[in-house]
C-alpha cells in the first residue's frame, strides 16, 4: 500500500527569490517602529538597508530590540514601517515566499528543534513549503552534509548536544534554500570547541547573514558590519573594526572591545 | 534526567522489522478482543496470553521486563474491586470495613479476575508495541491510520518535549533545594506544611507558565519554516507481502480467541 501524501496548494516559484531590489538591497527596512501589546516601545524608528551578501552583526544591551527588530524580517511582528525581502513587501500575502527567503535561526535549539527526529526537523520546512518528496529527500541531504551532520538523520533531537543541536538548527533553515540568514544569539551556551567550530561554518557560507549576540570577539572575526542598538534604536551602523575602536561608543552601551 | 523509553528499540526481530502501522492496527484489536471476551472465559483468556507470549518472544523482549513495566495498572483496576461485593451470587466470604458489612459473591470475584486478566493482557501487548516501535515511526503510523492530526500533533510534542519539560522541573527542584538552608537550633527545615505547599504551588506555576512561553516560541520557529495549520510529514513506510502476512494472521488469531470466548 503505497502512501499518497496531500500535497498543499501553495508552491513558491523558486525564481521570484532570486531577484530583489535592483540595487543588491535583499533586505531593507524602513522607519520601523513597534510597540508591544502592553505599551512598551521596543523598536523605534529603524531604517536598515541590507546587500546581498553582506554579514551584518547586531550587538547591544539586553532589551535593545535585536530579537525584536529579527522578528520583523519574516513578518513574525509587523510593526509600523515598511520592510522587503528580496524586493517583496512584507505583508500577508507575501508570508509564505518571505519566510523561505528568510532561516530564522532561534537563540534556543530546544525551541528551534520541535519534532522527534533530526531527520523530520530539517524536512518541515521544505516539506511546508510545498516541495515534492524526492526533492525535500535531497534537501535534508545536502542541508545535513552542510553542517557536518549527515550521520545524524535518524537520530532524537533530545539526545544531542547544545553544539550538535546548533548546527542542525541552521540546517533545518538551509534546507529551505533561504537567501538570508538570520540568527538570534547563535553562540550563546556553546563551549569553546563547538563556538569555534561554528564560527567557522558560518564563516565558509556564502548567504547574506544577519546575526544578533553579545559575542563581540566573534563579531570581529566574521561580521565586517555592525549595527550597534540600545533603547530600541540603532545607535551607530558602520564597519565593525571602526566601531570596535570606538571605546566610548561601546561603554556608553554596555559593550566591550574583543 | 533521562527516562528512556528506547530500552529494547534497536533490536532486530520480526516484530521490529513490522511495519509500524499493522502493529498499532493488530495491538488495538487485541486490547478491543479482550474487552468482548465474556466474563470467566478462561480458555480464551489463555489463548490470548499465549499469544502475548508468542509475540515476546517473537520480539525477542525479556518477559521480566515486560511484567515489571505492566505492573503500574493494577492499581486502576482495584476500580473493578467493587465488583467483588455488589454484584449478585453465591456468597464465598463476608468482610467487616468500619461500618460496612461487604459480602464477596462468586459471580463479582469472576468478574473482578476477568478484568484484571483483560487489562493486564492488554497492557502488556501495548508494552510490546512501544518497546519494539521506535516512537517516531509509532506516531507516523498513528497519523497514516487517521488519527486526527491534532492528536497526533500533541502526542509528538509531549514526546519531544517531556524531557525537556522534566529538566525544566528538576531545576526548579534543585534551585529550591539549594536555598532550604537551617539554622542549627533553629525552626524545623523546610517551614509549616502551609508554607512548603504554597511554595510547591509556585513552581508548579513557573512551570506553567515557562511551559506556556516555549509553546509560543516554538509556534513562532514553526511559523519561520513555513507552518499553514497543517502538519505535513514524509512517511518512509511501505507496507510489504510479510507484513499483510503477519497482520492477516495475527487477526485471524484474534479471530479465533474470539471464538473460543464464545463457546
Amino acid at each position: 500500500m503505497p502512501i499518497v501524501h496531500k500535497l498543499p496548494t501553495i508552491k513558491i516559484p523558486e525564481t521570484t527569490l532570486t531577484t530583489g531590489a535592483p540595487n543588491g538591497t535583499i533586505l531593507s527596512v524602513d522607519n520601523l517602529t513597534f510597540s508591544y501589546p502592553d505599551g512598551h516601545t521596543a523598536l523605534r524608528e529603524i531604517s536598515l538597508p541590507i546587500k546581498r551578501g553582506e554579514k551584518v552583526a547586531l550587538v547591544g544591551p539586553n532589551g535593545a530590540g535585536k530579537s525584536t527588530l529579527m522578528l520583523h524580517f519574516n513578518g513574525l511582528l509587523q510593526g509600523n514601517g515598511h520592510i522587503q525581502v528580496a524586493g517583496m513587501p512584507v505583508k500577508k500575502e507575501n508570508l509564505a515566499f518571505i519566510r523561505a527567503a528568510v532561516g530564522m535561526v532561534f537563540q534556543n535549539p530546544d525551541d528551534q528543534l520541535f519534532s522527534p527526529t533530526v531527520f523530520e526537523d530539517v524536512a518541515f520546512g521544505p516539506l511546508h513549503m510545498g516541495l515534492p518528496e524526492a526533492e525535500v529527500r535531497a534537501r535534508v541531504d545536502t542541508a545535513l552534509e552542510q553542517v557536518g551532520m549527515k550521520p545524524y538523520a535518524q537520530r532524537l533531537s533530545h539526545h544531542l548536544s547544545s553544539g550538535e543541536k546548533k548546527r542542525i538548527s541552521i540546517a533545518t533553515v538551509l534546507a529551505m534554500r533561504p537567501k538570508i540568514l538570520a540568527l538570534d544569539e547563535p553562540s550563546a551556551g556553546l563551549d569553546p570547541r563547538a563556538r569555534r567550530s561554528l564560527i567557522e561554518l558560518l564563516d565558509q557560507m556564502p548567504l547574506t547573514m544577519v546575526i544578533a549576540t553579545h559575542d563581540i570577539r566573534m563579531v570581529d572575526e566574521l561580521l565586517p558590519r555592525m549595527v550597534v542598538m540600545d533603547q530600541g534604536r540603532i545607535i551607530a551602523d558602520g564597519p565593525t573594526d571602526e566601531l570596535l575602536s570606538d571605546q566610548e561608543l561601546l561603554e556608553t552601551h554596555g559593550l566591550e572591545q574583543p | 534526567m533521562y527516562i528512556t523509553f528506547e530500552h529494547y528499540q534497536n533490536q532486530e526481530s520480526l516484530i521490529h522489522h513490522l511495519d509500524p502501522r499493522v502493529k498499532v492496527v493488530v495491538t488495538v484489536l487485541f486490547v478491543i478482543s479482550n474487552a468482548l471476551l465474556p466474563d470467566g472465559a478462561w480458555a480464551a483468556f489463555a489463548l490470548s496470553w499465549l499469544m502475548l507470549l508468542g509475540c515476546i518472544f517473537l520480539a525477542r523482549l525479556n518477559l521480566v521486563f515486560i511484567i515489571k513495566r505492566s505492573l503500574v495498572v493494577l492499581p486502576f483496576t482495584l476500580a473493578a474491586a467493587t465488583a467483588i461485593f455488589t454484584f449478585p451470587g453465591q456468597s464465598v466470604f463476608c468482610a467487616q470495613i468500619g461500618s460496612w458489612h461487604l459480602t464477596a459473591t462468586d459471580a463479582g470475584l469472576v468478574r473482578f479476575f476477568s478484568i484484571l486478566i483483560r487489562s493486564w493482557v492488554s497492557v502488556q501487548m501495548a508494552i510490546v508495541l512501544t518497546a519494539s516501535t521506535p516512537f517516531p515511526d509509532l506516531i507516523h503510523a498513528l497519523r497514516h491510520l487517521r488519527v486526527p492530526s491534532i492528536l497526533v500533533a500533541i502526542i509528538s510534542f509531549m514526546y519531544r518535549y517531556i524531557f525537556v519539560l522534566s529538566d525544566e522541573a528538576m531545576r526548579l527542584i534543585r534551585a529550591r533545594e539549594a536555598r532550604s538552608a537551617r539554622l542549627r537550633g533553629g525552626s524545623k527545615n523546610g517551614g509549616t506544611i502551609k508554607w512548603r505547599a504554597k511554595v510547591a504551588g509556585n513552581m508548579a506555576g513557573q512551570l506553567f507558565l515557562r511551559s506556556y512561553e516555549r509553546s509560543e516560541r516554538v509556534y513562532n520557529a514553526m511559523l519561520s519554516r513555513g507552518y499553514r495549520r497543517v502538519l505535513l510529514t514524509i512517511n518512509p513506510h511501505v507496507m510489504r507481502s510479510s507484513d499483510w502476512v503477519v497482520g492477516g494472521a495475527a487477526i485471524f488469531m484474534l479471530f479465533l480467541i474470539l471464538m473460543a470466548g464464545r463457546v
